[in-house]
């Protein structure tokens, strides 16, 4: 399948080329699924620059994307009299900064999920981002970009981020897209897709995210892996039940609703309107 | 001027520093957003406003101080009656009246005109080409086709007046309980406690060299665990009667300690503790966590923090059957004692003035039954919570609560 287009709205586009011509961080945040991740990728590629991706885990801390020092090969390797001892360069191993530093050409650094790591991770690479470079203490030398690396850090929002980190990035929210933009979208993955199953199929979907007290709300992602479903079963629209909004429930709702609750949530909703016709 | 706006934005509390707007001007000089006022948009707020929170907050300041001048807007939107601007039939204009109006002057003539018009104008007016009104070639009102045109509510229909801030798309994320949180945290950074523990995974240098001499020349090899924040938080919150009134300041509290603790469990309870609490206060009748299985769930190494007025009649606390929701098989006293001897770090915040906690009984019982380890729910408060919070409630002395 060929790889689909990625639909960037102006104020996107005009975050992107902001962070360009300064060279500054860009900041992504909106709601999991409507493709932050994704879009460090798409740039990289359109860009033609290599992608560094540093995904951060609880335990990540700053120093591993800069460079690790590896004590025990070298405690190891004294034991055993290797030459390689005496250099203490042998074990320094790059992190994903320092790999991107060094890059030849401009690239891409993502930053996935910034938030889920220690409260301290964004204020430890202050200096880093600001003036890419760093000093390695145990070489006594300093590491500096060639090419300032477009940096995208991603954020799900689960932790605040420090303010004298924010000053320094690009800020942009990635709002849900209205059902517009998402047509475009939707066409940019499956071009083949039927209208009327379309509308009737974002008609549900709008609907469903509309419903009050769910959990988690259906993202892009999970409408396009719906449709995928909708569209391998060869489903009419009419099964969908969009005429009569929240009176069943729609098929495949796996794909949409990933929570337990929200599916209970969802059957007494239904419950609820059919009684009130009745 | 843009220093104007920039001090605009700050005195309307949005958070933009000197550091932002100097990007901005970087930004500018290297033509970006200079195109037109909705590029300028975009680029100011990627540039200046870095939560999304505060998105609408800053559209809404935008609006203020491009559409003229603040006192100008403010006369406007007052004094313009909405059948004024009410779109009517769309005239259709020829190419002079068009190259005409092009003509007009740059946007402070226009703002002035339009000051002025509307000091002068005070009928509705459609068609024609001075008054403010809709489908005309006059520069104001909207609908009209002039390339400079201000759009003052509305449709527009010439893309040049298209103000996305105006719409306000983000009004739902303005949630402005942040703005309050900082000195909360800050209070609340005091407890977080950086302790090594889980997976031995990196190189104790120092200890390695000393048991490796130790060893005469061997190699003994320490690990030991990465310094991580540790602290655990089990936060219990009176919810509903008289503790609406302090709704605000627990919301501040909640989202500052949500900010600061990964480990955080919370549970809500009305007025006093019972054999049962609710994770979600929406479905408090359905969804409920018992007592025991919270301390069955969660060890001694959380930390309890309780906030809640305590106040309440005294028959709550002390006797079975005395709680206002439900028949309680015993006392409220009896498992608050047990709450709190399965987390002996605890500590009761109260958002009542202090002044009143000794003429509130039920104050002063729970009080009794926290041996003195309640504090006032402010920043002080908060710090002393935090010293409190650090040794345990003594087991031997259990407090007991007489009316």
């Amino acid at each position: 399948m060929k790889e689909a287009e990625y639909i960037v709205t102006d104020e996107l586009q005009m975050a992107i080329d902001a962070a360009l011509t300064l060279g500054r961080p860009l900041l992504v945040k909106g709601e999991p699924g409507t493709g932050k991740t994704q879009l460090a990728i798409e740039i990289a590629q359109r860009l033609k620059a290599p992608l560094y991706q540093w995904h951060i885990k609880s335990t990540t801390r700053a120093q591993n994307g800069l460079y690790e020092y590896d004590a025990v090969s070298r405690l190891r390797d004294s034991q055993l009299g290797d030459k390689k001892v005496h250099d203490i360069g042998n074990y320094i191993v790059p992190g994903v900064l320092w790999d991107a530093f060094e890059c030849d050409e401009r690239s891409v650094v993502l930053i996935d999920e910034i938030d889920k790591a220690d409260i301290e991770f964004p204020n430890d690479l202050l200096q880093e981002l600001d003036r890419m470079s760093f000093d390695v203490h145990e070489t006594r030398t300093t590491v500096a970009a060639k090419h300032r690396p477009l940096v995208i850090i991603t954020s799900n929002n689960e932790k605040e981020l420090p303010d004298a980190f924010l000053r320094r990035c690009f800020f942009h929210y990635i709002a849900f897209p209205d059902s517009s933009t998402m047509q475009r979208i939707v066409h940019a993955h499956y071009p083949d897709i039927k209208k009327d199953l379309l509308s009737a199929a974002l008609s549900v979907f709008f609907d469903l995210r509309e419903v009050p007290g769910l959990k988690k709300k259906p993202s892009t992602s999970e409408l396009l892996d719906w449709l995928k479903l909708l569209i391998a079963d060869d489903l009419s629209p009419q099964m969908l039940g969009a005429e009569e909004p929240r009176t069943i429930l729609p098929k495949m709702h796996g794909a949409l609703l990933k929570n337990e609750q929200d599916i209970h949530l969802f059957e007494r909703l239904i419950f609820l309107h059919k009684q009130r016709k009745r | 001027m843009l220093l104007d706006f920039f001090y605009r934005l700050r005195a309307e509390g949005l958070p933009v520093s000197t550091g932002e707007y100097l990007s901005l001007l970087d930004g500018m000089s290297q033509n970006l957003g200079v195109y037109d006022l909705n590029h300028f948009y975009s680029f100011s707020r990627l540039c200046l406003i870095k939560d999304e929170s505060l998105y609408d907050q800053f559209d809404q300041a935008f609006q203020n101080y491009w559409a003229g001048k603040e006192k100008l807007f403010d006369d406007t939107l007052k004094s313009i009656p909405d059948e004024w601007l009410k779109l009517k039939d769309p005239s259709s204009l020829s190419a002079e009246q068009k190259a005409m109006v092009e003509a007009l002057g740059g946007w402070d003539k226009l703002m002035q005109t339009l000051e002025e018009r509307l000091a002068e104008q005070t009928d509705r007016h459609q068609g024609g080409s001075k008054w403010i009104g809709t489908g005309g070639t006059s520069p104001f009102g909207h609908g009209g086709y002039n390339p400079e045109g201000v759009r003052i509510g509305g449709e527009s229909k010439h893309r040049s007046a298209v103000k996305v801030w105006e719409q306000r798309r983000f009004k739902d994320l303005d949630g402005n309980q942040e703005l309050g949180t900082r000195n909360f945290k800050m209070a609340l950074r005091k407890l977080r406690r950086l302790a090594r523990d889980g997976k031995p995974d990196t190189l104790d240098m120092e200890n390695t060299i000393r048991s490796t001499a130790n060893n005469a020349g061997m190699l003994d090899i320490k690990m030991r665990a990465e310094r991580r924040n540790s602290v655990k938080v089990l936060l219990l919150l009176d919810i509903g009667g008289s503790m609406d009134y302090h709704s605000a300041i627990c919301e501040t509290l909640f989202s500052a300690v949500r900010a600061e603790f990964k480990h955080l469990e919370h549970l809500y309870f009305h007025n006093f503790i019972y054999e049962k609490l609710w994770r979600n206060n929406n479905r408090r009748h359905t969804d409920t966590v018992s007592l025991n299985e919270l301390m069955r769930t969660y060890n001694s190494s959380y930390k309890l923090i309780l906030v809640g007025d305590a106040t309440m009649s005294p028959y709550e606390i002390a006797m079975p059957g005395g709680s206002v929701e439900h028949w309680n098989e015993e006392a409220g006293s009896v498992w608050f004692n047990r709450l709190l001897t399965a987390f002996p770090n605890c500590v009761w915040l109260n958002p009542e003035n202090p002044d009143y906690w000794a003429r509130t009984q039920s104050i002063q019982m729970t009080h009794q039954l926290m041996q003195g380890r309640m504090h006032c729910l402010n920043v002080d408060g908060i710090q002393q919570a935090i010293d409190t919070l650090k040794t345990p409630i003594s087991h031997t002395v259990q407090g007991t609560a007489s009316i």
